[in-house]
């Protein structure tokens, strides 16, 4: 499996990561050998084999549908980089 | 006797007969982390104010009659456990300011059971890496040997275990991560069942994988802490909801006739010597305690680590999409809008293989490619998780080496990830199949390094496990050795 220096930017782009210059010269190498490797999968037929998510199996985990208390605004504020009231700011999108 | 000697069992006994306070045993605690930390670097923060308040409370409780079974005991967990109100960090960049907000259920267990919590351990940036080496906090280091890795990515939990920096520790286990370092470093580590215990509150990486464990001086003291967390939990839906056994009265059964199989995937070229002749000693000692050995095969063992590099890479990849700089965490804003933000926040905050595997994990789950790696990769995890129920309608339990050689050195692998990788071959494939292990010290290579045997029981059979690791232990004294720290 050969993969190029623009697909990894590409990437990349798609993982929120600026990668440039020799990171991505290293990365580059790094998965093209890591890719090589999993390409020994392809030596096994799995036609017909279901796929596993889960080790166990687990159905939808209902619960009754109650009020609990939670965590509070405080509290899952407090390690916002920016709040302002209730709210966590963030750079402005729409001009 | 040094109070920090005693192990879990007997420290419960001293607290019991009021030979020694819970406060005494705690400053005992604090004073050894102080003295040896510096050269570990073991714990990332130390929380002796906590500590000592729960040191106080426990002698109340001691003094009433109203012990709990961890009443007293000084413990610690590793930095992926919220711990309310500590630094929280998964030993990354990025959360280097992140303070816990509530209690892991994990860690609120072990509070509700009496425990006595000294701080937070070292670990590879989010559980990612078997040296401890991809700390952004720097790396641990084995006390057995301080120019060797004490394993990944638990590695603080078993250093400060084998340092006697703690009773005993959490970790976490995604790929061996909890028996791996504890081989590293010559102490006990179990891997339970996936959904025995809780993630809830437990930073995550991989979550199909992700479990929660104890890395403890003995299997004695294993069955006692897993005792304490288990069980199912309403806030992980993936816990399950099956009955909790008792651990500490499993340990007392014969293990006369058990069934104990060897995979000859295991026994391959690449095992180092030292390791192969003690796991054939360790063999040789089940069979004396009257074990019937039986050759068995895990046939797609061979293709474990590659199954395990595409499926935990695309779940981190998604996990680790939340680590944006809005909620918490650190934000690098370079004042070029919110996308930016995103970008500049996530390339400066995570370390070099975390963007590794988010890159590898992206790429799996990226359109075109998804049918060829990811959902190639769980169908071959199917071929694996199959090899294991086959090979428990023929036995009882699973013997193999927990790693093909004893820790290496640090730097050594560094700038080879794949072979970093490999050295997970035989841990990785249990993470897989979901079903539980156990590490435990079986002898030391020619240069004095710990070695450790595995034991794989099937899915919830922990009891099997811990009987199976005692009976070894009573036979044996490996696990007594001390590291001279």
């Amino acid at each position: 499996m050969k993969i190029t220096r623009d697909q990894v930017a590409q990437v990349a782009r798609l993982a929120r990561l600026e990668l440039a210059g020799e990171e991505l010269e290293r990365l580059t190498v790094d998965m093209e050998a890591i890719l090589s490797y999993v390409d020994k999968l392809n030596e096994l037929d799995t036609d017909g084999i279901e796929p596993t998510s889960h080790a166990v199996p687990v159905d939808n985990a209902f619960r009754p549908d109650e009020v609990r208390p939670s965590i509070g605004l405080d509290k899952a504020l407090a390690n916002a980089p920016q709040r302002e009231e209730d709210c966590f700011v963030v750079p402005r999108v729409i001009e | 006797m040094d109070l920090i000697d005693l192990n879990l069992q007997q420290l419960r006994q001293a607290l019991d007969r009021r030979e020694v306070s819970a406060r005494e045993v705690t400053e005992a605690y604090l004073r050894r982390i102080e003295a040896t930390n510096a050269r570990l670097n073991s714990y990332l923060s130390i929380c002796s104010e906590l500590a000592l308040s729960q040191a106080q409370t426990a002698d109340e409780r001691l003094a009433a009659g109203e012990a709990a079974p961890l009443t007293g005991i000084p413990l610690a967990v590793k930095d992926i456990f919220n711990l309310e109100q500590t630094r929280t960090t998964a030993g990354s960049r990025l959360l280097d300011n992140y303070v816990a907000p509530y209690d892991a259920t994990a860690v609120a267990r072990l509070k509700e059971n009496g425990a006595v919590l000294l701080g937070k351990l070292n670990m590879d940036e989010f559980a990612m890496g078997s040296s401890n080496e991809n700390s952004a906090f720097g790396p641990c280091r084995n006390p057995w040997d301080p120019e060797r890795v004490p394993g990944g990515s638990s590695g603080g939990s078993a250093a400060a275990v084998a340092a006697r920096q703690a009773v005993a520790t959490l970790g976490t286990d995604t790929g061996g991560s909890i028996r791996q370092p504890a081989a590293h470093c010559g102490v006990v580590g179990l891997k339970p069942t996936y959904g025995r215990v809780s993630r809830y509150g437990v930073i995550a990486y991989a979550s199909s994988l992700d479990q929660v464990g104890p890395v403890a001086r003995t299997v004695e003291d294993c069955a006692l802490l897993l005792q304490a967390i288990a069980g199912h939990d309403h806030r992980d839906s993936t816990s399950i909801d099956c009955p909790v056994p008792d651990y500490s009265a499993a340990l007392q059964q014969k293990i006369e006739g058990l069934k104990i199989g060897l995979p000859r995937e295991y026994f391959i070229e690449g095992l180092d010597a030292d390791v192969q002749k003690a796991i054939e000693a360790a063999i040789e000692v089940y069979r004396g305690l009257g074990a019937e050995i039986v050759d068995i095969s895990l046939p797609h063992t061979d293709y474990a680590v590659a199954c395990y590099y595409l499926i935990a890479t695309a779940e981190a990849s998604s996990n680790l999409a939340r680590y944006d700089g809005v909620r918490y965490g650190r934000r690098v804003d370079p004042g070029k809008g919110l996308i930016d933000m995103y970008c500049a926040t996530r390339t400066q905050g995570f370390g070099t293989e975390v963007k590794r595997r988010i890159m590898l994990g992206t790429y799996a789950l990226s359109s075109g490619y998804y049918d060829a790696y990811y959902l190639k990769a769980q169908k071959v995890r199917t071929l694996i998780r199959d090899d294991f129920v086959r090979a428990f309608e023929q036995v009882d339990l699973i013997l193999t080496p927990v790693a093909p050689t004893p820790a290496f050195g640090l730097g050594e692998k560094l700038d080879d990830p794949l072979q970093m990788y490999l050295s997970d071959i035989f841990t990785i494939p249990v993470n897989l199949a979901g079903t539980c292990g156990l590490s435990l010290p079986c002898g030391f290579s020619t240069a004095g390094l710990p070695i450790g045997l595995q034991l794989i029981g099937r899915p919830f059979a922990e009891q099997s496990l811990l009987r199976a690791g005692h009976a070894f232990q009573q036979a044996t004294d490996w696990h007594l050795k001390k590291a001279a720290i």
